[in-house]
């Protein structure tokens, strides 16, 4: 807390954060965009103190990632990012973790340690780079693919369904999912920001395109012509409406979502289904995350829910706190000589 | 009871008892019992705990049989014992399965109530043995247990089924008599152990007093034995297993280096145990994440080591296989880690509650591209904790992955450990760079160790990762002659360790015709098989590796000092393959894979015949 919040003077800008490490990926590749976003939005989010951030990484494009921050990093093993970024944290709950992953990385080979952090609520930022295809891999359908994709491994199409990673999260009460889009620059500054505030594990997905082997995959979320029309902006206390005039929004019957027109005076914003991103049970926030299973529906974007438990490592740091309070600092020679013990004269 | 005769007392060095029954009979709870009130009264022991890996498999059934063997003594005791002198046999399957190991002449006590047709049935015996003439080598005693357990109890608001559960205390009883072991110990073990349930208290003491007073009353046993105190070296003593002298190991490594510890581990037989002591000790700001698998224990490690904790994973064969990427990361991000890996019984998952040493090669060799890491493993049970305390040492040091090899037999058995004081163990120095005038992630010491810049360090922010980092500055590089140098300055690193652990210790002559060499848990059977061969006139020496990557600098010396190198273990011969190969001499290999430790006897004939048929030189 600032003494006088007139003076907050900004310690860090952009480019502190970034590393003297050349940029590898593609050009054109959605990565840069997700890589600016973040290097914009660390100055307001760490205001002091920098070497507190960590990032951690798994294998892939995204994994990449941490060269590019002048944080502390960690590029880990294929899947494995949230595992090893669970020991940075449970080890040191002072520091400020993120990961940063893709939808194999994170969905594919390491999916159990995916829903077990959501599970656990670790106290992790995790920005999935959904670009629904294996980049480094050159071109494989991932799990997060549609079914049918046709890719080197799949010339016929795929024929498995794929994940939904927010419905995921959710399922394994992640405290904080929210998605986001490579081509919306400010709409991703405000995601990341929400995602740094939060207190536990925030899981934020980003689509982002791979210009080399999965080009347009969410063209029609981000083409001029076509994306006010598929994409539902998700805010909180506000009315889901959505389409190129405002006019169309989403409407809840029952458990059931529909889409109905505004402009014609048959429906008024008052009959739209209102945002609430801090629902009690995860029911609408799922509804949400399965919004656009139906072709006619838009895909939504913003923090679909935020909930507060606490984090697993505070967990972990409050229980010693409170056996040290009730047995005393360990005492090793106690320990040793404490059980049964018999001397040989 | 003044009016009981004394009987006779006849002194013996050494006894080895096994109890055996069904896995609800509560055998290994008898057996320790029995060993901490055997150590308590200054006897030496060992045990060996052999129990399937079913927890309550259909009562009756062989392979439901669960046993525990000790062998104690008031001379030192190196082993579980071979052969037991005294086998209790709590049902029919119990004495089919362990009666051919029973010695010649040895002393039977089975509970003839459990003798009925069904438990017959179930251990495959067409007539009772205890009615034909099949036992009649032995001395058996059929003491009705049960019905004799139910008889104490009388009066107790208990079920039979919870009567049925204290007849193991009632066999106690009966053997802490026959031995002359006081019941105290055992009296305030159960007074702690249900302290909420002051009938179970009642009960378990009347039965383990009924079976004192059987052995007192009766006319069946016509001598008891006595078993004096061992001569001890002076100190205060516990008796430990070897997964507690793990735990304890890594505790006292922790609090010697001034660095908090960090579990990361996934619940597996034999090595859970460990998990289990240490997730006790979280006043000492110890952190255990029990992790969603293997993999993740290791991650979860590697993670806290980043951080600057003293981080450790444990596990056994299987997930030391499926840790194997982990440990290479480790090994790639030069970080300081321990792996302890609890042998069991393989491939796969083999004989998880069994015993065996074969995971030597995989611990040396078993990683994708050039991966040294260092390799120890203790030799009993109370090695554990210093070979723990060791491999923290080494790791933190080098910064490197250190691999700590213990077993099944080790991590269960146990032994007395005269206790260390907290200031007779080596302080563990840890120093964290924290100056970034000149840092480079991978600058190097003159260990060859870089520095380590734990997060949250001002001015120090650097990334680390699996991709191959360039010399002293810790980019990525794909430089041909830097992965060169790189790949021989990670070898080299674990190679000079050499320069800092103890010389190959010769137990007899330096050099000589034979040498045995061993390394792990068959120390106590090697021990017991020189010592008898020199009892018999033979000259030979004993050789016991606790260094296996890298191994002492005198290895090659102590071997080309013998004529004949000798490698018994409990594998196909792994120490074997990797003396031939470092150092081009031949050796003779006994090699016994059983899922049991080997036997002193086995040993003892190979020595006899490789000196000349058992004719003394």
């Amino acid at each position: 807390m600032a003494n006088n919040p007139e003076v907050v003077t900004q310690k860090y800008t952009a480019k502190d954060f970034s590393s003297d490490q050349d940029v590898r990926w593609c050009p054109g590749c959605g990565d840069y965009s997700i890589l600016a976003q973040v290097q914009r939005t660390f100055p307001e989010l760490v205001q002091t103190n920098k070497e507190k951030i960590v990032w951690v990484s798994g294998i892939g494009c995204s994994s990449r990632f941490p060269y590019y921050m002048n944080t502390y990093g960690f590029h880990g093993i294929h899947g494995r990012a949230a595992i090893i970024a669970t020991g940075v944290k449970v080890a040191n709950p002072d520091l400020s973790v993120w990961v940063a992953t893709g939808d194999g990385d994170m969905l594919s080979i390491g999916g159990n340690h995916f829903i077990h952090a959501c599970r656990k609520n670790v106290d992790l930022k995790i920005l999935l780079f959904n670009n629904r295809i294996y980049g480094l891999t050159k071109g494989q359908y991932s799990p997060t693919s549609e079914k049918g994709k046709v890719t080197k491994t799949t010339p016929f199409g795929s024929v498995d369904y794929p994940f939904n990673p927010l419905s995921l999260a959710l399922g394994s009460d992640a405290t904080f999912v929210a998605r986001s889009i490579d081509r919306n620059p400010k709409h991703m500054q405000e995601m990341i920001k929400r995602a740094g505030q939060h207190k536990g594990l925030a899981l934020l997905e980003i689509f982002q395109n791979c210009n080399i082997f999965n080009d347009g995959a969410f063209e029609l979320l981000t083409e001029k012509e076509t994306k006010d029309d598929h994409v539902l902006v998700l805010e909180h206390g506000k009315p889901m409406v959505f389409g190129k005039n405002h006019d169309k929004g989403i409407k809840l019957d029952g458990a059931h979502p529909i889409v109905v027109d505004i402009s014609n005076g048959k429906y008024s914003k008052d009959d739209l289904w209102v945002h609430d991103e801090f629902s009690d049970a995860p029911v609408h926030a799922m509804i949400l995350a399965h919004l656009d299973d139906r072709p006619d529906m838009p895909s939504p974007v913003g923090v679909f829910r935020q909930y507060f438990k606490e984090s697993y490592d505070e967990g972990i740091k409050t229980q010693i706190n409170m056996i040290k309070q009730k047995k005393g600092e360990g005492d090793l020679e106690k320990v040793l000589f404490g059980a049964n013990t018999w001397e040989v004269i | 009871m003044s009016d009981v005769k004394e009987k006779d007392f006849r002194v013996v060095t050494n006894v080895t008892v096994r109890f055996a029954g069904d896995s609800g009979d509560g055998m290994q709870l008898t057996g320790s019992q029995f060993s901490d009130t055997t150590a308590f009264i200054g006897n030496d022991l060992n045990t060996l705990p052999d129990y399937p890996a079913e927890i309550r498999a259909p009562a009756g059934t062989i392979y439901g049989v669960s046993g525990f063997q000790l062998s104690f003594g008031s001379d030192d005791v190196n082993t579980p014992g071979d052969l037991p002198d005294v086998l209790v046999a709590m049902n029919p399957a119990a004495l089919r399965k362990n009666m051919k190991e029973l010695k010649r002449g040895g002393v039977l006590i089975v509970n003839s109530d459990a003798f009925d047709q069904k438990n017959l049935k179930l251990a495959n015996y067409d007539s009772n043995p205890l009615a034909d003439d099949s036992l009649s080598g032995y001395e058996l005693h059929q003491v009705p247990i049960s019905s004799l357990t139910a008889n104490a109890l009388e009066g107790l608001p208990l079920s039979p089924k919870e009567v049925s559960r204290c007849k193991n205390f009632f066999a106690l009883g009966l053997m802490y008599w026959l031995y002359d072991r006081p019941l105290k110990n055992t009296e305030d073990w159960i007074k702690d152990k249900f302290k909420n349930k002051p009938e179970y208290v009642e009960a378990n003491t009347k039965a383990l007093q009924a079976g004192h007073k059987f052995g007192e009353m009766t006319e069946v046993f016509t001598t008891r034995y006595k078993v004096e105190a061992a001569k001890l070296p002076k100190g205060i003593y516990r008796n430990i297993s070897g997964n507690e002298a793990t735990a304890l190991g890594f505790l006292a490594a922790s609090v010697k280096s001034g660095l908090p510890l960090f579990l990361g581990s996934y619940p597996i037989t034999p090595a859970s145990e460990i998990l289990q002591y240490i997730s006790a000790y979280k006043n000492f700001g110890v952190k255990t994440v029990q992790a969603e698998d293997e993999i993740a224990g290791v991650c979860a490690a590697i993670g806290a080591a980043f951080a600057g904790h003293l981080a450790i994973t444990n596990t056994s064969g299987p997930g030391l296989a499926l840790k194997t990427e982990g440990i290479g990361l480790a090994v790639m991000t030069e970080l300081p880690l321990v792996i302890i890996d609890v042998q069991r019984g393989g491939p796969s998952t083999g004989l998880p509650t069994k015993t065996e040493q074969a995971d030597l090669l995989q611990s040396i060799y078993g990683r994708n591209g050039e991966a040294p890491v260092c390799v120890i493993a203790a030799r009993t049970p109370r090695d554990c904790f210093y070979m723990a305390v060791e491999a923290s040492r080494i790791a933190l040091k080098y910064m490197t992955p250190v691999i700590l090899l213990t077993d099944g037999y080790l991590a269960n058995g146990s032994e007395p450990w005269r206790i260390p004081h907290v200031n007779e163990l080596p302080d563990i120095p840890v120093k964290f760079r924290t100056d970034p005038e000149g840092y480079y992630p991978y600058l190097r010491d003159e260990n060859l160790s870089r520095p380590w810049a734990i997060p949250g360090t001002p001015g120090l922010e650097h990334r680390i990762g699996g991709l191959e980092k360039a010399d002293v500055y810790g980019t990525v590089s794909y430089d041909p002659d830097n992965h060169d140098r790189m790949v021989k300055l990670r070898t080299e690193k674990v190679k000079r360790i050499v320069d800092d652990i103890p010389d190959l210790e010769v137990d007899g002559d330096d050099q000589g015709e034979l040498l045995v060499l061993g390394w792990g848990s068959t120390y106590g059977t090697i021990k017991d098989a020189v010592i008898k061969a020199r009892h018999a006139g033979l000259k030979l020496s004993h050789a016991h590796l606790r260094y296996l990557n890298p191994m002492p600098k005198n290895t090659e010396q102590v071997l080309k000092n013998f004529n004949t190198v000798f490698i018994p273990e409990i594998n196909l011969g792994q120490l074997a393959h990797v003396i031939r190969s470092e150092f081009l001499i031949k050796v003779e290999q006994l090699n016994i894979v059983r899922g049991l430790p080997l036997k002193v006897n086995d040993i003892l004939q190979r020595i006899n015949t490789l000196l000349g048929g058992g004719n003394g030189k």
